[in-house]
């Protein structure tokens, strides 16, 4: 029952003309007031193989040194690390977020190496939905880690994209805006190049990556992004050292055979990524992370959980609903596999005790027959005893008459020494 | 620009491990700064909304100021002999929207009309329809918000600005000024306005003033809470030192020493409009417009919007909704009000 409201009979819009200066023409500076005093985030994600040169052209882009030590070949997998750093021209803050992948491209199989890359984009666009679908929240304050831009460094063959290179775009295409770059452009030859690019180009568009088109619907920049995008992919060289050139010091990469200047638009697109990435597209990109990409992602997440947008019937709140639907159907199968492993438990210990019982009567049979063999050994042995104690007392008589005997003789024989004794006594005497 | 060497930024941390948000210094011209512009061609091409409400007794000028604020006929104000009929025996809200323009910046204005607040003999809750409809934008907004595949850019009719009409009787507010105040200044940016101040004399506009301001203090647009830092709060100090605005509103135009004028003719002289020494006029279109407008709508979005669904999450965790019973637990959300 919504409050009655009145509106006009024709309902379109009426454009007004206004008689005198209001003073709205002021709303863009408003906002633009308003942002500056927050700040800007900005994050970009760099995927190219060690050595390629990735940090060194964010130091050239960014007109800055964001120490870092370079990273070994020997990773075990890819990794991503992630830097903040806060920068701040006139009265613009940024809050540049720097991601690297360190060790792609290093391993031998190479089949997971976009695995990471992929869980760490969804993991920033998680975060934010969290922060979106709490009770409580703080969505303008909340420091935005989406990924905005990704560059991704093409290895300077002059053949054409690598495999690997494919398979990576193709997974992150629809996942953040992806920005092709040429790195270490200083080794090709411009000819070369050309050619480089236009199979580059046509290689993607036959594998269906979608990379992120500049925008061409406003006037303003309509042109300039149209001329810029006829030079994708960028061609890039990157460097912090200064070299002097004319009588300028500029950054340039210095040579026996020359000297390749970075900001000269006939050595490299160095100029035109800068143009392109900050100075034209740079809110662009950012509003293209929000509205389309994490949109995607929020899409595909709250189908996957099982929430449906309408049938007319369940319009509001189907959010509420679903989540009590869902949080009862997770207690169900929690009781359920409770009951489950009670089950296993009582079944598991009645096993046990079968078992123990068995090991039990076991136990007293052997008992018992050990008894039993102790006892027969026992009467055998006192039998033995009792033949022994026999033996013993015959033995023992025998002994005696046999020394009654013997005594006898002796006397006999001592009687008859003694008369011999005599004798020779006797005669002798 | 090439070369300018900037101030590094408030905060060097030394590096650790994991340094997180480390100021640099820049060695030269980025161009960071053209976000800045890209940003204002993006919101000129989008376009602008903004929605107010005018709330007060009928015969307090307000659709006479709706229009002196946008310097066109934004509300058809009632005129002849007729009027009395049209007192509508209950508050109702009427819409009216128009698509302005301004040196290329286009705003879409939505001004919300409420006939017959405080006109009946029982005024009763006769801001519950007011409460209803404000409440309803709300709703509106947040469940365009959570459809799962929801619009590029929802259409905000939430009201950014609510205007309240006191009377100029000189002495106090009344119980039903205070009361709809009250209530509503917790759910909406609420400013005051004392309408046809040309009744009061300067003294006696700064004695009103003076009783208002004690009374109907709390939480009146530009709140003290939101005051982002301390150049806001200075600014926010001098505009509430003034609130609320004695304003006079006119349409027509005269001339005053040589020059077409808005103003109020009378016997004894021309009460110029846009004059600050004649009303306040001036200061509550800087204030809506000129400086606060998107600080207004910001407010409500941040603020107010938030507070409602909260309000609104947490309730429909404790009731099992169905599409009757959501109205339902609407109407508990502005008893607790």
């Amino acid at each position: 029952m919504a409050v009655a409201v009145g509106r006009p009979a024709n309902d379109e819009l009426r454009n007004l003309s206004l008689s005198g200066h209001v003073g709205f023409d002021s709303l863009p500076d408003q906002l633009v007031n308003k942002s500056t005093s927050q700040g800007f985030c900005f994050n970009i994600l760099c995927v190219g193989e060690t050595g390629i040169g990735k940090s060194t052209l964010m130091d050239t882009l960014f007109n800055t040194k964001f120490e870092s030590d370079p990273a070994t070949h020997n990773e075990p997998g890819v990794r991503l690390k992630a830097r903040s750093y806060e920068l701040q021209e006139s009265n613009v803050r940024l809050k540049l977020t720097i991601v690297d992948t360190v060790g792609f491209g290093d391993q031998i199989n190479k089949d997971d190496s976009y695995k990471p890359i992929v869980e760490y984009i969804d993991t920033q666009f998680e975060a934010y939905l969290q922060e979106e679908l709490k009770i409580k929240r703080s969505l303008f304050n909340y420091h935005d880690t989406r990924i905005h831009a990704c560059l991704y460094f093409i290895a300077p063959t002059g053949h054409s994209l690598k495999s690997l290179d494919l398979v990576t775009m193709k997974k992150l295409d629809s996942k953040v805006n992806i920005i092709p770059i040429i790195a270490k452009a200083d080794t090709i030859a411009k000819n070369e190049l050309h050619k480089f690019k236009s199979k580059i180009m046509s290689e993607l568009v036959s594998n269906g990556v979608q990379i992120y088109q500049f925008p061409t619907d406003e006037e303003t920049v309509a042109e300039i992004n149209a001329t810029m995008s006829v030079h994708l992919p960028f061609a890039v060289v990157g460097s912090t050292e200064e070299v002097k050139i004319g009588n300028k010091m500029s950054k340039a990469r210095q040579y026996p055979w020359g000297v390749v200047q970075v900001e000269n638009e006939n050595h490299c697109d160095f100029v035109k990524l800068r143009e392109m990435l900050i100075r034209v597209n740079m809110e662009d990109l950012r509003e293209q992370t929000h509205t389309r990409h994490y949109e995607l992602y929020r899409r595909c997440k709250l189908e996957e959980m099982g929430f449906k947008d309408t049938d007319p019937d369940s319009k509001p709140f189907s959010l509420q609903e679903t989540y009590e639907a869902k949080r009862n159907e997770f207690l169900g199968e929690l009781q359920k596999k409770e009951e489950e492993m009670r089950q296993m438990f009582v079944m598991r210990v009645k096993e046990k005790e079968a078992e123990l019982k068995e090991a039990e009567k076991d136990l007293h049979e052997k008992f018992d027959h050990l008894k039993r063999t102790h006892q027969e050994e026992k009467k055998k042995v006192e039998d033995k005893k009792k033949d022994l104690e026999e033996e013993l007392s015959n033995f023992q008589k025998k002994k005696a008459a046999a020394q009654l005997l013997q005594s006898q003789a002796q006397q006999a024989g001592s009687q008859q020494t003694k008369k011999d004794k005599d004798k020779k006594n006797f005669f002798f005497l | 620009m090439e070369g300018e060497l900037v101030q590094p930024a408030p905060e060097e941390t030394p590096r650790d491990a994991n340094p997180a948000n480390v100021g640099l210094e820049l060695f030269g011209y980025v161009g960071i700064e053209a976000v800045l512009d890209q940003m204002r061609i993006k919101t000129m091409k989008t376009g602008f909304e903004f929605n107010l409400m005018v709330v007060g007794q009928s015969g307090l000028g307000k659709s006479t100021m709706v229009n002196t604020l946008f310097k066109s006929k934004v509300s058809r104000k009632p005129t002849g002999p007729g009027y009395e009929e049209r007192i509508p025996k209950t508050v109702q809200l009427q819409s009216i929207t128009h698509v302005i323009e301004e040196k290329g910046v286009k705003m879409k204005l939505t001004v919300t009309d409420t006939p017959g607040f405080g006109d009946q003999i029982n005024n009763e809750n006769c801001w519950d329809p007011i409460i209803k409809y404000i409440n309803e934008q709300y709703e509106k907004y947040l469940r365009e918000e959570i459809l799962i595949s929801r619009k590029r850019k929802i259409p905000d009719t939430r009201v950014h600005s609510c205007v309240y009409f006191v009377p100029p009787t000189g002495h106090w507010l009344r119980p039903l000024d205070l009361e709809f105040m009250r209530r509503l200044s917790k759910i909406v940016n609420m400013v005051p306005v004392i309408a046809k101040a040309d009744t009061l004399t300067l003294e006696e506009r700064a004695e009103f003033k003076k009783r208002v301001r004690g009374l109907g203090r709390e939480s009146v647009y530009p709140q003290e809470d939101f005051d982002d830092n301390s150049d806001d709060r200075i600014l926010n100090n001098k505009i509430r030192d003034k609130i609320p605005f004695a304003v006079v509103g006119a349409d027509k135009e005269h001339q005053v020493n040589g020059k077409r004028i808005l103003g109020r003719k009378t016997k004894w002289g021309i009460i110029e409009v846009e004059n600050p020494a004649h009303c306040e006029f001036p200061l509550l279109r800087d204030l809506l417009i000129r400086s606060h407008l998107q600080d207004l709508k910001d407010i409500t979005h941040n603020v107010h919007y938030e507070s409602y669904r909260m309000q609104r999450l947490n309730e429909s965790n404790r009731l099992a909704l169905s599409p009757i019973n959501g109205l339902l637990g609407k109407d508990e959300v502005e008893s607790d009000l």
